[in-house]
């Protein structure tokens, strides 16, 4: 067990329950070309699986994304889908 | 105003943590530290965001956090912050507890805190029950909601916490929501800014005990707002003032109906006639009386 700390003081981590993603039954999908850089998306995402760019353009993070679809949901634009999930 | 671009990309609160799909506490917390940057000290008592938090030895807090037992939040953080000062430390201490953990199993504390105007800020998210022990109803979950404990409807109105917090005559209470995040990461900041007790109500729709899809936590928080059923105010050394949205919804003619708010959720589904009547009964009497508050004493509580 060693590299544990010595007291039970847990440490910060990108998937400190897993990798998240794999709870998803819906993917969400941007199409680019419709994508107005608005950040509604990114600000909206409950779990910050919405990647900012520097230029503002998004991504999702799919290994942490739980697939709610707010991010489709909130998109003025409608530049997200959201599609059944495949093995 | 705050604008989204202006808002930092980094993340204090880490993906990949035990929230639900769609989870407006998640959403909370990040926008908390993203409205703070990271510079506060978190005390959280039992709640969905222990669990959050999940197991030894990761968590995805980059912010040091206390957890501590349900009725204790508001003391804990008054005993921190006292420690903080000692070592000369100005770090805001924040507390981040839920409905229950406030209107309920809190208060006492909460009240004692308030009333020693203790240099904390307090923050409750209301998701309208104990969701993460099994969605039984709260003094916060609303009149006719469906909980576990609550098979037939809640038969008691909210309790309002903001206002019995203001009754202490602290220098800070708000009340926000996360379909809101600007207005909430901006009532944040101010508290911050402050000294003394402060306090931000931030209503958190919860699509696991409210019944409704969880790509819809955001739109159900924003019909809140719309339909009236929520209020968006800050109250400033005792001065209230409406925010955001509902700076234009004192007239009754620009609110949404009240039943587009109930029939986004299952939670509300059972409801007849009489009780969606209650409940505009009620809301119309809040509004009523926010509306005598600020148009015949300028806001003024007291």
């Amino acid at each position: 067990m060693s590299g544990l700390p010595v007291t039970a003081i847990a440490t910060p981590r990108r998937g400190a329950a897993g990798r998240t993603g794999l709870w998803r039954v819906e993917r969400p999908v941007i199409d680019h070309s419709r994508c107005i850089k608005c950040l509604l998306c990114w600000l909206y995402c409950p779990e910050g699986a919405v990647v900012r760019h520097e230029d503002n353009s998004v991504e999702i993070d799919y290994d942490y994304c739980k697939g709610c679809g707010i991010c489709a949901n909130e998109c003025p634009v409608r530049a997200i889908t959201v599609v059944a999930e495949r093995e | 105003m705050v604008t989204i671009k202006e808002l930092t990309r980094e993340e204090y609160w880490l993906p990949g943590n035990s929230s639900c799909p769609g989870c407006p506490a998640a959403l909370g917390l990040r926008m908390l530290g993203k409205a703070l940057e990271g510079k506060f000290v978190l005390v959280v008592p039992a709640s969905c965001t222990t669990v959050i938090q999940g197991i030894y030895p990761a968590t995805p807090s980059r912010v040091p956090l206390l957890n501590i037992a349900f009725a204790a939040s508001a003391s804990a953080a008054s005993g921190l912050r006292a420690a903080l000062r000692i070592r000369g430390l100005k770090v805001p201490v924040v507390v981040w507890a839920g409905d229950g953990g406030t209107a309920d199993i809190g208060l006492q504390a909460l009240s004692g805190a308030a009333e020693r105007n203790e240099d904390i800020l307090y923050i409750c998210y209301d998701n309208e029950a104990y969701q993460n022990t099994g969605i039984q109803r709260s003094g916060a979950t609303p009149y006719g909601a469906w909980t576990t404990t609550t098979p037939l409807g809640k038969r008691e109105h909210k309790k309002d916490v903001p206002m019995i917090v203001a009754a202490h005559g602290v220098p800070y209470v708000a009340t926000a929501s996360i379909a809101y995040p600007l207005d909430f990461v901006e009532k944040v900041r101010k508290a911050a800014s402050k000294s003394g007790f402060r306090y931000i109500h931030l209503h958190a729709p919860c699509p696991v005990g409210w019944r409704f899809p969880p790509s819809k936590t955001v739109e159900v928080g924003r019909l809140a707002v719309e339909t009236g059923m929520w209020i968006l105010y800050e109250i400033e050394d005792g001065v209230l003032r409406l925010t955001g949205r509902s700076r234009v919804l004192l007239d009754p003619s620009k609110r949404k109906p009240i039943e587009e708010y109930l029939r986004a959720q299952g939670r509300f589904s059972h409801l007849d006639e009489r009780d969606v009547e209650e409940l505009k009964r009620y809301v119309e009497a809040r509004w009523r009386e926010l509306k005598k508050l600020l148009e015949e004493r300028g806001g003024c509580l007291r």
